[in-house]
């Protein structure tokens, strides 16, 4: 059935270099009502040889969290597509753009659906070729030199990952490349706690954590908007799957090791992205900014290593998912309508634009994760985990003074990640104000409200977020046993350990 | 011992081809027939039909990996004449002794990739260095030419030198030129076969451009026509390392700890000063020469492990890289403008041939999916399976990052910046090179379609 998928998407790409637009839609309705329909049985899976003599092999599994990542690349291309049905068509050369669109599309389902390290990589690599080509192509100004930083910057950490991944295949009990014999290498402490940085580093790139985001504002701001929407929406979850599915299980001695170095970067990029984020006056800059924030806290309660908190993790990448592809779609109109995205030249739009207006705020309480959005249910979570997680270890004694145990630790993080929250709040609230109240600008003038497919994409997305925020238990469900069973690997480490 | 034979007589007939026919097309139909047909006898002999039994007196020995090996050569030559013959053209009016000459240096390869005794090794390395400095130096009226000539000339001879007086040491310590009849002491070997191993190496290194003997690679490379530029950048080099693996597997394999700290050193002096002066290039070409030095260093990783996973790799790499390599300089030597900007904007004159210029660089640069990639992945899944030697795997993959920088400043320039660069291209050549590029990604997709040949 996954075959089927996967060679689906391949062989449409080809097609759809002529007839781009529609067909995509098709094909992109067709793969959610599949994932929707397979979501009852417990994991399909496809497994066929391929590099035989390097212990490869072409195997797919559509595991919970594969199915809720799947369900969100499919969700996001039709939503960037669907709100994007004129202003995509106007590009230079849109036939190349939607195939190189659909090329990063199936590199993104393939990297959620391997279990294969190698054929893993592959995927990796493939979204990411597309995504330099048409940032490259289709961006802003600085556009060439900005995606090539990116390119550079996740190339280096990806490669560092293809070393880890030969490094861990040999140790492996038969030399393969399968994720099961992958889970059942023999490493000792001291060469998972390198490993674990190789595979970081580039997970960290990717998602980006604190050192290394540098490359993300600059990118997000300079990619054209519906590639912004691939970048911060669907694959920022690359690196926190690649945490979840490769990382925690590999090196769970090194995992817990690290824990705490890695949740402190955490926070510190929490908090410092987001007072950068309240400081900004261009609209794409601040959403960058509060989607590294984001990342930060899921992140950290991945590290967190208990179930609520990875629950909350899993379900909260779809959330964030939905809710930032939401923000960036309007504000695309924005800068289509009004023709800048500083805060500082907008103002008053609610009054000309009132259900511009209405969606906007909306799509932003979800940002800042009110009650009943679908971002509170996941970030409440994430907090409960955090709260909770014993996995912080050691006694340190800072300034000869304060004598800090693991339970403090964890109090310092979730206070520290909260305030990341409150700071969500000031800019959100911040820039909701200057964009839509107060005085009416000289640009907003002649400003018309939203046409009628950029509403549909708008509503479906609303109704998302409601839903997900009333109703989360359907998702849960769906990445239980995922959680479990990651969680069960990953703790004999600690068990070995004590 | 087909190719050997048949390429040796090809190699007098085109001599004489171009004394007696005066069209230019017709030489070059015999060449590229005469190249096919080299491939099919070798495909023959891997297939056990041998045409000719003569007794080489365990001088050479036609085995799986020598025979392998010889099909990448002639196929990758086959595809260079095609792509490429014309332009030879453009060189000068000894039209028909290029050709002749070309299918000496495979005569030459033909030894060097079989060889068990070190006297054919010498042999095979000199009758490829020969006709090498005259096809350097045959743009005659070009000053830069015959200076990469003469710089080539010199330096060469002194690293053939080297070889011989290497050989003779280690005839004098072991009694013997077989390779693999050689044996060393175990424990502490003397100072007369490590002296003779070492000099081996340092005119090996030579010979593959490894640094430090890299200085004459980019004078001789900028400096010769481009069309044989091309194929001293590719099939040569690959040729060479075949013989560098052989030699240090076969003769030197039992004290390998004496040298694999000599080639890990080498290596990453190699791969640091390939990769990091590439990026400062102006040209193209020149930094296609770079590029050259710095895809050496890579495949040095595969002299450096010396397992199974190194030997399968480097018939990977050879065929991935000079394939790759062929394509783009095919391309080159139809431009008029051989810096980066000279590329400017060919995506929008010529989308097909900058989509396939494209592929070839993504697969130099090692990108998955490409034969590039796996060509690297094998090297650097050998030289881990060497154990111990992390440091030089990291060093590797860094560097290979960097490689990136230079590749992609070609590809921006066909895409994203504006300019007039056009090709003046037949659409027979158009096809032969997306063939080509085809071959590359289905390398990269299924590597057991070249793979399979060696065990089966």
């Amino acid at each position: 059935m996954l075959t089927g998928f996967a060679a689906f998407f391949f062989r449409n790409e080809k097609m759809i270099r002529s007839l781009a637009f529609v067909s995509s839609i098709i094909v992109l309705v067709i793969s959610s009502l599949g994932l929707i329909f397979f979501r009852g049985t417990k994991w399909v899976e496809h497994q066929s040889a391929w590099m035989s003599t390097l212990g490869s092999s072409l195997s797919l599994r559509l595991d919970g969290m594969g199915q809720m990542l799947c369900l969100l690349t499919a969700i996001a291309f039709s939503l960037i597509f669907l709100s994007g049905w004129e202003s995509l068509y106007r590009y230079k050369k849109a036939n190349n753009f939607f195939a190189l669109m659909l090329l990063s599309q199936a590199g993104l389902m393939g990297v959620f659906l391997s279990m294969d390290a190698l054929l893993f990589y592959f995927f990796w690599e493939l979204a990411l070729i597309p995504v330099y080509f048409l940032c490259s192509q289709w961006g802003g100004e600085r556009r060439i030199s900005v995606t090539f930083k990116f390119f550079i910057y996740t190339f280096v950490g990806s490669l560092l990952m293809l070393v880890g991944i030969l490094y861990v295949a040999a140790h492996t009990p038969d030399r393969s490349f399968s994720i099961d014999s992958f889970y059942k290498a023999k490493l000792s402490f001291k060469e998972q706690s390198w490993l674990f940085w190789l595979f970081f580093i580039a997970f960290a790139v990717k998602m980006p954590i604190f050192p290394f985001h540098t490359w993300q504002p600059d990118t997000y701001e300079q990619a054209p908007t519906p590639v912004t929407m691939v970048l911060s929406g669907v694959m920022v979850k690359m690196g926190i799957m690649g945490l979840i599915r490769w990382l925690l299980p590999l090196f769970p001695l090194a995992a817990d090791n690290w824990a705490t170095l890695v949740s402190t970067l955490c926070v510190i990029g929490i908090i410092y992205a987001s007072l950068i984020a309240i400081k900004q006056d261009d609209l794409k800059r601040l959403v960058a900014y509060s989607s590294i924030a984001h990342i930060g806290l899921m992140c950290l309660a991945v590290f967190s290593h208990n179930t609520i908190g990875m629950q909350g993790v899993m379900i909260q990448m779809f959330n964030h998912g939905i809710n930032i592809i939401g923000l960036w779609i309007l504000i695309e109109m924005i800068e289509k309508k009004f023709g800048t995205r500083k805060m500082s030249e907008l103002g008053g739009l609610a009054q000309k634009n009132p259900s511009m207006a209405i969606f906007f705020v909306l799509i932003a309480l979800a940002n800042i994760a009110l009650p009943l959005t679908n971002a509170f249910v996941g970030e409440f979570m994430m907090f409960n985990g955090i709260f909770g997680a014993d996995v912080y270890n050691g006694n340190y004694t800072v300034l000869g003074l304060i004598k800090l145990n693991a339970n403090y630790f964890s109090m310092i993080y979730t206070v520290g990640a909260g305030l990341g929250i409150i700071l969500a709040a000031v800019y959100t609230l911040n820039m909701i104000r200057k964009v839509f109240y107060g005085e009416a600008s000289a640009r907003i003038s002649d400003g018309r409200d939203i046409k009628r497919y950029e509403r549909l994409a708008l509503v479906m997305i609303v109704i998302l977020i409601l839903g997900m925020g009333i109703y989360p238990q359907s998702a849960l469900n769906v990445t239980n046993d995922v959680t479990d069973s990651i969680l069960k690997i990953s703790d004999l480490g600690h068990q070995l350990k004590k | 011992m087909n190719v050997l034979i048949v390429s040796a007589i090809l190699g007098v007939v085109m001599l004489f081809s171009g004394v007696l026919l005066k069209q230019t097309r017709i030489v070059r139909a015999i060449a590229i027939i005469g190249m096919a047909v080299l491939l099919v006898i070798n495909i023959l002999e891997i297939s056990g039909t041998s045409f000719f039994n003569i007794h080489t007196y365990g001088m050479m020995h036609f085995d799986r990996f020598a025979l392998l090996f010889n099909s990448i050569v002639l196929f990758s030559t086959l595809v260079y004449f095609i792509l490429s013959a014309k332009d030879m053209e453009k060189v000068g009016i000894h039209y028909g002794e290029y050709f002749a000459l070309i299918f000496f240096i495979v005569c030459g390869i033909v030894l060097v990739a079989s060889f068990k005794s070190l006297l054919i090794l010498f042999l095979g390395v000199e009758i490829i260095s020969i006709p090498l400095y005259i096809l350097t130096g045959s743009d005659k009226k070009n000053l830069k030419s015959n200076e990469a000539s003469l710089k080539y000339f010199l330096m060469g001879a002194f690293s053939t030198g080297l070889m011989l007086m290497g050989i003779a040491l280690i005839y004098g310590a072991t009694g013997t030129f077989n390779a693999s009849e050689m044996t060393f002491p175990a424990a502490r070997p003397s100072i007369l076969p490590v002296a003779g191993m070492l000099l081996l190496l340092f005119s090996m290194a030579f010979k593959v451009s490894a640094a430090p003997f890299h200085f004459w690679t980019p004078d001789v490379y900028d400096g010769a026509p481009t069309v044989f530029t091309s194929f001293m950048a590719t099939i040569v080099k690959a040729a060479v390392f075949i013989g560098f693996i052989r030699l240090f597997d076969e003769a030197f394999g039992s004290f390998n700890a004496e040298w694999q700290t000599w080639i890990a050193v080498i290596t990453v002096i190699t791969l640091f000063i390939g990769n990091i002066t590439a990026v400062f290039q102006q040209s193209v070409k020149r930094m296609l020469a770079y590029s050259s030095i710095a895809q050496a260093g890579f495949m040095l990783l595969a002299v450096y492990a010396m397992n199974t996973d190194a030997k399968e790799g480097i018939l990977l790499y050879t065929a991935a890289y000079c394939l790759a390599t062929i394509g783009i300089f095919a391309v080159l030597a139809k431009m008029s403008d051989y810096t980066f900007e000279g590329f400017n904007g060919m995506a929008r004159q010529q989308p097909m041939i900058a989509l396939l210029t494209t592929i070839f660089f993504l697969s130099l640069a090692g990108i998955p999916l490409t034969a590039g990639f796996l060509a690297k992945f094998y090297m650097l899944k050998a030289a881990l399976g060497a154990g111990g030697s992390l440091w030089v795997v990291i060093f590797a993959v860094l560097m290979a990052a960097v490689s990136v920088w230079y590749y992609f400043r070609v590809i921006q320039a066909m895409y994203f910046k504006d300019g007039q660069a056009t090709v003046q291209v037949s659409p027979f050549f158009k096809w032969t090179l997306a063939v080509l590029a085809a071959v590359v990604i289905l390398l990269g997709i299924f590597p057991n379609l070249l793979l399979y040949w060696y065990y089966f």
